[in-house]
């Protein structure tokens, strides 16, 4: 039985819709940030009880149980996982959600005869697929679980044809028939076009794929939305689709790449360039005390902070080290590279968390002239985001992306775990210019000893 | 409702996403995407009616399926999202201590 009637329900609905926009756009400042994901998540729990107050329908404990399920899992790790460990996370809940879109158009397939619906059908199921195995290889590439470098192999540009025709033709069956097997084959289909889609591409450009695959999700929830006549489902499915494609873009301007050449350009073979040229060329290696005469007796000093240090959690000893240069009178900044860490944004997160003050914060525009005028560039746990390959080697990666100008500072310190090469897995010329010297170590560790080292001067 | 409609609302909803995101500075993108990853968490709505008018089993594990997926997605999403952005608030607290009342205001 239903408790509201249908005027409630879509004013209900109305109402869920109009949060989430007040959502977006509070998202997009960050003085309503924070309000703006709790407006969200205010409509979402209005269009929740809306949808079990207006509805018919049975099996309502087992639904209360699954939903139990899914907050039971979902928020403690939500809560806990290590603000390092993020980027993946998001991938992951966004590819759960494009599954649960694929799951439901599967099962509406049965209730529908008409041929325009069983197109929103395919639509869903497809495009959810690709979110929920895309997502998952983003996910095992941010965490490690395999290689960072682009996966290619000689026919993936024939496989992924083929896949893409065999979808569509499957796709135009279910269509015209409405047949499950076929449709679970398009599931298939989708499923492996994801994983094609993402394999090829490289560490760096990952985090541009999680925002074209949330804004694919998008698209699959409004469809889905289409499927059940369900409005909200239209809407939100259609906002997040939107804001998605606008952000995916602006993320990829901000790395200087295109969305077509990071999602291609392994397939024109391009992104593999570089990325063997492992040398053998010597390095100036440093110790701590090095370094902390070498800051300790500048006037301005420059700390990139990079994902490395997030990793070794270093972010609370870097802002000590600030703070102890300031005392003796040196000028501190951080520079923060916009896709610093392993997403857009990312780093400032991070040091927010560390509690280093927002007007040492500089952005990349605003520092890069300022490098000039440093006596030492002090890299910690960077790499690909100072790489000078990204200016001058139009066959890397990174060619094209913006970078922090380190090496116009006197002197470039780089605080690194070893000689690999960073998550785009190009080598950095600037390792062996001879004004750079290293000082290898856990980020933490290094910092911790620096720090020793400067107060001991 | 009338296919007619719901195109015009999903066009209409295209050019407001286009909108209320387009002047976002690059610290934003990445809880912007986040809150945007759970905004589509909804699809919980969907798998709600999808599972109750299951009358099969094997349809209505499947559908429960779907639900925890999706619950998973929406609440996962909101709570890592007000992580992220909780440390802006900080950070803020920090940077903003001139104007604290005037930066509500609008």
């Amino acid at each position: 039985m239903s408790l509201l009637d249908p005027v409630w329900t879509s004013l209900l609905y109305l109402v869920a819709a109009v949060f989430f926009i007040l959502a977006l756009r509070g998202l997009s400042s960050p003085r309503t940030a924070r309000r703006g994901n709790l407006i969200g998540a205010a409509g979402a729990l209005i269009a929740v009880l809306t949808v079990f107050l207006s509805s018919r329908l049975e099996n309502i404990p087992w639904i209360l149980a699954a939903i139990a399920v899914g907050s039971a899992v979902a928020a403690p790790v939500a809560r806990r996982v290590k603000m390092t460990q993020m980027p993946q996370l998001v991938a992951l809940f966004n590819g759960v959600g494009g599954g649960a879109a694929a799951l439901v158009a599967l099962l509406e397939l049965s209730h529908t005869g008409d041929p325009w619906v069983r197109l929103a059908i395919v639509f869903t199921l497809l495009v959810g697929a690709v979110s929920f195995a895309g997502s998952g290889v983003t996910f095992a590439k941010l965490q490690e679980l395999m290689t960072t470098r682009p996966v290619v192999f000689p026919g993936l540009p024939a496989v992924m044809a083929a896949v893409l025709l065999a979808a569509v033709a499957a796709a135009a069956v279910v269509v015209f028939t409405g047949s499950l097997p076929l449709a679970s084959l398009l599931l298939v289909l989708g499923l492996a076009a994801g994983i094609l889609l993402v394999l090829p591409v490289g560490g760096a450009d990952v985090p541009i794929v999680i925002s074209l695959l949330n804004a694919f999700t998008g698209l699959a929830v409004a469809a889905s939305g289409l499927v059940l006549g369900n409005v909200l489902l239209v809407v939100a499915g259609t906002l997040v689709g939107a804001s998605g494609t606008i952000l995916t873009r602006a993320m990829a301007a901000a790395m200087g790449r295109s969305v077509a050449g990071i999602l291609f350009g392994a397939f024109r073979g391009g992104s593999t360039a570089g990325s063997t040229a492992v040398s053998e060329r010597p390095v100036r290696s440093s110790s701590a005390e090095d370094v902390a005469v070498l800051l300790g007796y500048a006037q301005r000093v420059i700390i990139v902070p990079g994902y490395g240090l997030a990793v070794a959690q270093g972010q609370h000893t870097a802002a000590e080290l600030a703070l102890a240069l300031e005392s003796r009178g040196i000028e501190v900044d951080f520079a923060i590279h916009p896709v610093a860490g392993r997403m857009p944004g990312h780093m400032n997160v991070l040091l927010a968390e560390a509690n280093v003050p927002y007007e040492s914060l500089k952005e990349m525009g605003e520092i890069n002239p300022e490098f000039k005028t440093a006596d030492v560039a002090l890299v910690v746990g960077a790499n690909d985001v100072v790489n000078p390959a990204a200016k001058t080697s139009a066959g890397s990666p990174i060619y094209g992306m913006p970078i922090l100008e380190v090496a116009d500072a006197r002197q470039v310190v780089f605080l690194k775990r070893s000689m690999r090469p960073g998550f785009a897995g190009i080598e950095n010329d600037l390792l062996y210019e001879p004004q750079t010297s290293l000082l290898f170590g856990d980020a933490k560790d290094s910092l911790a000893q620096v720090l020793g080292a400067v107060k001991a001067l | 409702m009338d296919g007619m409609s719901l195109l015009t609302i999903t066009v209409l909803a295209v050019f407001v996403g286009f909108e209320v995101v387009s002047k976002v500075s690059s610290t934003l993108h990445t809880p912007l995407m986040s809150g945007a990853n759970a905004i589509h968490g909804i699809i919980l709505v969907g798998a709600i009616i999808v599972a109750g008018q299951a009358a099969d089993p094997w349809v209505l594990a499947v559908a429960l399926l779907a639900v925890g997926l999706a619950t998973a997605n929406l609440v996962g999403g909101f709570v890592v999202t007000d992580r992220m952005l909780h440390m802006f608030h900080a950070r803020k607290a920090v940077g903003a201590k001139e104007a604290p009342r005037k930066a509500d205001g609008r």
